[in-house]
């Protein structure tokens, strides 16, 4: 949040309108999500002239209220409402936030004309359980009747909530850096703030050593001062507190929390009686505990840093300083310290702590050690001037911070050839020149030095070409298409299988489903014949989504069920999808669901679903894919699967998958479902070649056997195909019979035999011969007997 | 005399033709003409009785008679069968009001189609159409992509973790960026779009999925400009939303590019007068994208001296959910047969 009334304080922006400002702002790279202005309608200071208890209320106040004018009644459920209190009246007319009007109203029989208001309901503060139990704002008993009392408050002010981007917080998270920012975009110079101050003779290195013990603090400063008056902030830090969402507390405090919204580094303040004469910082041993500032105590890890007196924790470096060594009423003498973290330590303490305050935040993204030195005298400047703080001399110090410049050396083409648009070497300058960016410029060439305050540029063109390009307004860049050579795309590897088949699928009227990747432990446990070991999230957000699925039929069974209920009878579904085990072994599979009326209308005989109909999807997916002749389909019992109804399909004799209905436990309804492995059919697809029509007429002769009704009728086929040879093409079941007039377990089948040879006409002699080959070999494998024609 | 007698069956056959009134009769008629002891064929005995000169005027004369019985007794024939055929055929008729036979016929997962859409406009500019794992490794999601482990940039994209911090549900397609690269071992050209699930650990809601969809795309060759990445959204925009579809960029920030942009399309429901889909602006953002960071070239083996790109990264679910007025981004996953099936239709091109 970015109180415009304090950017003033830097950079002169008396002219500008601030929501066309904000506008500017958000063009140029720095998102104001929200403008927010503070002023409402209809208020007034008043003060409470009379208050008695409602005579219908334990708990209602009716209140006379002096509002300037004249005086009103206003019913009043705050507990701290009184007598000669100065509150914040909303009179009727006036819009609070959420759009809540105020209007004239009885309250338990009492007329009521306004409300007496909180901070938290006018929106200038957030709505805490401290905040309701506190009541209503109570002014100062100066405060002038009638008033408008967000000027008398001086909140009277335009805030922008910003979204910035990750690596752009550093330098836009605090005034002064969004002051450099909107001086960029105006082109306007800022004036930094005074941090000069008074030091007595008496050094801080008389009371204090230092030593840094870990490589993860780069630079410690700190200063000492004493004889500080603890009180109340004046009005402007209070103000401007309150308007970033900080609540007051005593001078001391908010100073250091104003210093920190003015450069954007935290500061901690010791009380240096509790702290005594040293400050070690080192890494936290392994279950350190710390007591902090919160009164909780915290068990830390050996990747945490923390600063010692020597031997106690007295402050989670960057998080959260120690109940210990706090500044407290009768504090009189503070360590003022100035620090940068290694920003990933903080960030990483401040998740495991679940600790993320205002200073971990801004530590957790960099600082410029220019500032944390500017921060440290204007704390000093601040405590002198408003906590009567005397400053001691000379600085403790640590400091291996690397302070080299990053230069960055370019042309204007280097930067025109990335943005793709011709900006002019003088108008570089002047971009360069409002970012602030110090450069030279030698026979065309710029030598740029980046500011320490921009920590989020790198030096490298890209970088610099950004900044330019940003500021120039990227409104200017042009539509061009890149000059490469021209060749048509294409989907490669299993996308392209996947979208084959996807398309197949649909054309012989599967639906595509879109279900998520992660199940339930329930789901999970369903349909598990690829016997695969599954990944499961260590940290899900639900149980529900907190397996990775190895097969996705339990969520087509999810779709079916969704629309089952929904009345909808016909559902033909199919998803392609990937899925992995728990060794992360990828496997895409195709999976597809039939139930219901697949061909036909109510009124009309139909084709439904049953196992033959996924048994020829199956196959036709397969055959398409130019698989025919090499899959076949056996017997399997797999849990979930109806178990004299679903079969495996094999592929060149290797298991690729599954087909059957859906065991009648899991659905009562005649469901069906296939699924197999796209990665088992990738690669293995032969080239197609033309196959000419047969010149010479064929035979076809029937066949009909007696069998045992256990017999499968694919291995009989396979004897028949194995016996007649050559000449043998084709084998088909016509006919299919059980019941009356034969054995009750046998079954009678039909087969229809094609013979043809593509060089000559057949003789019946030499069909017939093969033709009672056939028929022996049937009859003696499978102790059948042939029927009479 | 002969002639007279031909003459007689000519007007007998006049007299006939139109007493004649089924196939029947008319078949009867037939034989009384042409049958074995028919007039015509009688008059074809006679010719024996004939002097040899005059045998041939008589010959045709006879022959001009039979075939103007039989143009007569085609044409009647035609008409009794159509009558008859025309009657049978009254018989055969149905309530052409009922209920086709359903045909069957499948439709795409609304999101995929949109992806679709997407990736035939990149296929036609040369782009590849790729696929990377889902689950990752984070030296692809996030290290070579300029987002070392602690970085702030990882805390927007809260990110499903399977072991450690190393192997994880990729939180978007831009890994597939970084195969790709390694893959062309910084030597040739790039030209890929990537479609892709990925996951993040958000409550679903109707603006949230924990599962949704990318479109990551990636140019790598040489003298590439933010102009040249316009172009190419600006070629996406007018094909997905319409020719007068306008194209904006404004500055973002993206660990993986430099200068990193937003991409605006002019609002394709109110035209930029403001409407609820543009909330008031004009403009709506669909696309991150940038000039590839030099350090992601280079992690990936090609020299940013000599090679350039730019990456893009549409939300599928989101640009779905614009173009085809979806409020709530769980319809995507439901498959509810009622509205998928709506999807399986042909859409015009903008400028047919």
């Amino acid at each position: 949040m970015i109180s415009l009334e304090w950017v003033k304080d830097y950079i002169d922006i008396s002219d500008q309108d601030l929501k066309e400002l904000a506008v500017k702002i958000t063009q140029s790279g720095i998102n104001v999500e929200k403008v927010i202005t503070n002023h409402i309608d209809y208020l007034v200071i008043g003060e409470v002239v009379e208050c008695v208890n409602h005579p219908d209320s334990d708990h209602l106040h009716v209140c006379q209220v002096n509002i300037g004018e004249k005086t009103t009644q206003i019913v009043c459920g705050a507990p701290n409402v009184r007598k000669g209190l100065k509150v914040i009246v909303a009179l009727p007319g006036a819009i609070l936030p959420g759009d809540f009007e105020i209007r004239s109203s009885k309250i338990r029989g009492q007329e009521s004309n306004g409300m007496i208001c909180a901070l938290y309901e006018l929106g200038l503060e957030e709505k805490t359980e401290e905040a309701y139990n506190r009541g209503i704002e109570e002014l100062d008993s100066n405060a002038p009747v009638g008033e408008n009392p967000m000027k008398y408050l001086g909140l009277d002010d335009t805030l922008y909530e910003l979204d910035i981007h990750k690596h752009r917080n550093n330098d836009c998270y605090y005034h002064i850096g969004f002051a450099y920012e909107i001086g960029a975009i105006l082109n306007r110079e800022v004036t930094l703030p005074k941090n000069d101050y008074k030091e007595v003779a008496d050094s801080i290195e008389n009371y204090f050593e230092l030593a840094v013990e870990t490589e993860k603090c780069p630079y410690y400063s700190a200063k000492m001062v004493r004889n500080v008056k603890i009180g109340e902030s004046p009005d402007f830090i209070k103000r401007r507190l309150t308007a970033a969402g900080m609540r007051p507390i005593n001078n001391v405090v908010d100073i250091s929390n104003y210093v920190m919204l003015e450069y954007g580094q935290p500061l901690h303040f010791f009380d240096k009686k509790k702290l005594g004469d040293k400050v070690v910082v080192r890494d936290a041993y392994e279950m350190e505990e710390v007591i902090t500032l919160d009164g909780k105590t915290r068990v830390l890890k050996s990747s945490d840093i923390v600063i010692t007196d020597g031997e106690r924790a007295v402050c989670i470096a960057g998080v959260m300083g120690g109940a210990n060594t706090e500044v407290e009423e009768g504090t009189t003498d503070i360590l003022i310290e100035a620090a940068i973290f290694d920003p990933v330590s903080i960030r990483y303490t401040a998740n495991n702590l679940d600790l993320r305050s205002e200073a971990s935040i801004r530590y957790g993204k960099g600082l410029n050690y220019e500032y944390t030195e500017m921060a440290l005298d204007r704390a000093c400047h601040l405590l002198e001037k408003y906590a009567e703080a005397e400053v001691l001399s000379d600085v403790v110090k640590y400091d291996v911070i690397d302070k080299q410049n990053k230069q960055v050396i370019f042309t204007p083409s280097d930067i025109n050839k990335i943005l793709g648009i011709e900006i002019s070497e003088q108008d570089m300058k002047v971009e360069l020149e409002r970012l602030d960016f110090p450069y030279q410029l030698e026979n065309s060439k710029f030598i740029v030095t980046i500011p320490k305050r921009r920590l989020d540029i790198d030096p490298n063109v890209n970088d610099i070409a950004e900044e330019i390009g940003r500021l120039y307004g990227y409104q200017n860049l042009i539509s061009t298409l890149p000059t490469v050579t021209i060749r048509r795309g294409e989907y490669v590897g299993d996308v392209k299988y996947k979208k084959m088949l996807s398309k197949r699928l649909r054309s012989l009227g599967l639906n595509e489903a879109k279900t998520y990747t992660l199940v339930s432990p329930s789901m999970a446990a369903m349909f598990p014949y690829r016997k695969k070991e599954q990944a499961i999230l260590p940290n899900p957000m639900s149980m529900d989504k907190s397996i990775v699925r190895t097969t996705l039929l339990p969520s087509l069974l999810s779709v079916y069920r969704f629309n089952k209920a929904h009345k909808v009878e016909d559902i033909f579904l199919y998803e392609i999808s990937k899925t992995y085990d728990k060794n992360y072994q990828e496997e895409s599979l195709v999976s597809g669901l039939l139930c219901g009326n697949y061909l036909g209308s109510d009124w009309n005989p139909s084709v439904k679903a049953d196992f033959y109909l996924v048994k020829g999807i199956v196959e036709n997916i397969l055959c398409y894919m130019g698989f025919k002749n090499r899959y076949h389909f056996e017997v399997c019992n797999e849990k979930d699967f109806h178990p004299f109804q679903s079969a495996t399909i094999l592929l060149d004799r290797k298991p690729i998958g599954i087909l059957g209905r859906i065991h009648p436990m899991i659905s009562k309804d005649e469901i069906y479902v296939f699924e197999f492995s796209l990665n088992a059919l990738m690669g293995k697809i032969k080239p197609l070649k033309y196959k000419e029509a047969p010149k010479y007429p064929g035979m076809e002769k029937d066949m009909a056997f007696l069998f045992e009704k256990s017999i499968p009728v694919q291995e009989v086929i396979s004897v028949i195909k194995k016996t007649g040879g050559r000449l043998l093409t084709d084998v088909s079941v016509f006919d299919v019979y059980l019941g009356s007039n034969i054995e009750e377990d046998k079954k009678s089948i039909a087969f229809k035999l094609q013979f043809m040879d593509s060089a000559r006409t057949l003789t019946n002699e030499e069909v017939m011969d093969i033709f009672h080959k056939i028929v022996g070999k049937v009859e003696e494998e499978f102790h059948a007997t042939l029927r009479d024609k | 005399m002969k002639n007279k007698k031909i003459e007689e069956v000519k007007v007998l056959i006049d007299k006939d033709k139109n007493a004649v009134v089924d196939l029947k009769g008319l078949n009867e008629l037939k034989v009384k003409y042409l049958g074995k002891k028919g007039l015509i064929s009688e008059l074809n005995q006679e010719i024996r009785n004939i002097p040899n000169e005059e045998k041939k005027e008589f010959g045709q004369k006879v022959n001009e008679v039979r075939t103007l019985f039989n143009e007569y007794y085609d044409e009647k024939k035609k008409e009794f069968e159509s009558v008859l055929l025309n009657e049978k055929l009254k018989k055969e008729a149905i309530d052409i009001s009922l209920p086709a036979t359903k045909v069957v016929s499948g439709a795409p997962n609304i999101l995929e189609k949109l992806v679709e859409e997407v990736e035939e406009v990149f296929m036609s500019m040369g782009y590849d159409v790729v696929d990377g794992p889902e689950i990752e490794e984070d030296k692809y999601n996030f290290e070579m992509l300029n987002i070392p482990k602690g970085h702030p940039a990882r805390d927007a994209q809260d990110t499903f973790y399977l072991e450690g911090e190393e192997i994880l549900l990729r939180s978007q397609t831009s890994p597939v960026q970084v195969r790709t690269m390694l893959k062309g071992k910084g030597e040739i050209p790039i030209r890929v779009i990537c479609p892709g699930k990925t996951y993040r650990r958000d409550d679903d809601d109707a603006t949230h999925s924990h599962q949704f969809m990318q479109i990551e795309g990636l140019l790598v060759d040489k003298n590439i400009s933010l102009s040249d990445l316009k172009g190419t959204i600006d070629v996406l925009a007018k094909k997905l939303f319409g020719p007068e579809t306008e194209t904006r960029f404004h500055p973002s920030y993206y660990q993986f590019t430099e200068p990193s942009v937003e991409g605006d399309i002019s609002c394709f429901h109110c035209h930029g007068s403001g409407c609820h889909i543009c909330k008031n602006t004009g403009w709506i953002t669909v696309v991150g994208a940038g000039i590839v960071h030099p350090n992601v070239l280079r992690m990936s083996g090609y020299d940013p001296e000599k090679w350039s790109g730019f990456a893009f990264g549409f939300g599928a679910d989101r640009l779905t959910m614009l173009k085809y007025g979806i409020d709530d981004c769980r319809v995507l996953y439901n498959t509810d047969l009622r509205e998928v099936t709506t999807f399986d239709r042909k859409e015009m091109e903008w400028n047919d």
